[in-house]
């Protein structure tokens, strides 16, 4: 795991982004279609840090993760707005298309999956942890398009919100599993499930992980996102069941967490 | 010149937080955690602690012996990468001075820089001045408690002046090392040394 250094490598440079679009993804998560400069490419499950300036001079800076695939047009973030998020309640709230702020990355360079990475892949998200999975969702459906790769490289997503109103990216992911049979998501609801909701409604276990996982000899690639104690469980859990540590990286987020 | 968001207000924290926070960074009162795989647990009767020179001389403390070492505490800021910073956390375990000064009566040769070395592969480089005159430690104990697996438990290193993931969790050996080589976050975009009053977040920042 080490390597060689290379000391003369190039500054990760701020950059101005200008907002382009804001799509409402559900009540509390926004995505926002930015405009970078120069941006220099990314690999799908990489994240930026976000930097705003008030009039004063003040800044404050989070990271987000990267919602677009790499061969998308324009560069998108999916934000949650969190209870007193500083950040995110000026970027969930006041922001309007047109507005600026400063960028840079791409950062991180091990949650992450190229088509090259092989599968299957197995994703596992909780709340707004689906946003970096859901550019390796992306990257794989404009990168993979032939039926016969497909079939060679199946995804499979386990997602588990609060409430169905939750979801985010519902629409796209039933479209993308109406037009792909070798894509495969599973919702689990745990608080408030619908009414005729007839899937998953409790936390993800090590009984959902067999339903809905590979087998541990199919070696699947697993990328897991989400809040601490789901990232832990579902780790753990699929370290048990025989998955091996190497195949499996985890990614948290939260109030206090990354991205 | 930045570029102003419109609108922006933001959360000014008082003065005197705002005096212990390093460029970029927000306080927070929670324990983060943050790693890129399983959670690695491994029994105390498993663990052993190793420091190896580059000719492979190596000492090993078992767990009795290691825990039977004397002691040092220190109450310190952490500061994460990913922006959090948590104040006054309380820790206690081995420096790395009583560590590598055993060493040095065993025969190891100590060199300027260290790989720490943990259970599932993690690695970071660290410079050995970092790490001695009572920068650095081998921690398992916080907050008057034995370290969570969680938060790198049994032991992980600590040497709070640099941002947090050079702090390896589950840390199982520190390797003397002629150059400083790239350990695990360091090969994949992180700065070599990660000082957070720099903020030294990504390779090429100066």
């Amino acid at each position: 795991m080490t390597s060689t250094a290379t000391p003369a490598a190039r500054r990760v440079a701020w950059r101005p982004a200008t907002v382009a679009q804001i799509i409402e993804e559900t009540p509390t998560a926004r995505t926002l279609v930015l405009d970078v400069q120069d941006w220099p490419g990314h690999r799908a499950g990489q994240h930026v840090d976000v930097r705003l300036t008030a009039e004063d001079g003040y800044q404050a800076q989070r990271s987000y993760s990267i919602a677009s695939a790499p061969r998308d047009v324009a560069l998108a973030l999916t934000v949650e707005r969190l209870e007193d998020g500083e950040i995110s309640s000026y970027l969930c709230g006041d922001v309007r298309v047109g507005d600026r702020f400063e960028l840079r990355g791409p950062v991180g360079g091990y949650f992450v999956w190229d088509v090259d990475d092989g599968g299957p892949l197995l994703l596992v998200a909780g709340g707004s942890g689906i946003v970096p999975l859901m550019a390796m969702l992306r990257h794989r459906a404009s990168s993979v398009t032939d039926e016969s790769t497909r079939r060679a490289l199946p995804a499979r997503l386990l997602y588990s919100s609060r409430r169905w109103s939750d979801v985010i990216y519902r629409d796209e992911l039933e479209r993308l599993v109406a037009s792909d049979p070798t894509v495969q998501v599973t919702h689990t609801i745990t608080r408030e499930p619908p009414q005729d909701w007839t899937g998953f409604r409790r936390r993800i276990d090590r009984a959902m992980l067999v339903d809905v996982a590979w087998p541990p000899d199919e070696r699947p690639r697993a990328y897991i996102c989400g809040p601490t104690p789901l990232v832990e469980t579902v780790a753990s859990e699929l370290a048990a069941l025989g998955h091996e540590p190497a195949f499996i990286r985890t990614e948290r987020f939260g109030p206090t967490g990354n991205p | 010149m930045a570029l102003i968001s419109r609108g922006f207000r933001g959360r000014r924290p008082d003065n005197a937080t705002a005096d212990r926070l390093p460029p970029g960074q927000y306080e927070t009162k929670d324990f983060p955690v943050l790693s890129a795989g399983p959670t690695p647990r491994t029994s105390l009767a498993q663990w052993d602690f190793v420091l190896r020179d580059t000719d492979g001389v190596t000492v090993r403390w078992n767990w009795d012996e290691f825990s039977a070492l004397p002691r040092t505490s220190l109450t310190t800021d952490i500061h994460c990468v990913t922006k959090w910073s948590k104040f006054g956390t309380r820790w206690e375990g081995v420096s790395v001075d009583t560590l590598v000064g055993e060493a040095a009566k065993r025969g190891v040769a100590a060199t300027a820089y260290v790989m720490a070395m943990s259970d599932g592969g993690y690695t970071t480089n660290v410079p050995v001045a970092d790490l001695t005159q009572g920068k650095g430690m081998i921690a398992f104990i916080y907050e008057g408690e034995p370290l969570d697996p969680e938060h790198g438990g049994p032991a992980r290193l600590l040497v709070p002046h640099l941002y947090f993931w050079k702090s390896a969790k589950w840390v199982r050996e520190l390797r003397f090392m002629q150059t400083d080589q790239a350990g695990f976050w360091e090969s994949l975009g992180y700065h070599m040394y990660g000082d957070p009053w720099r903020e030294q977040r990504y390779t090429g920042d100066p």
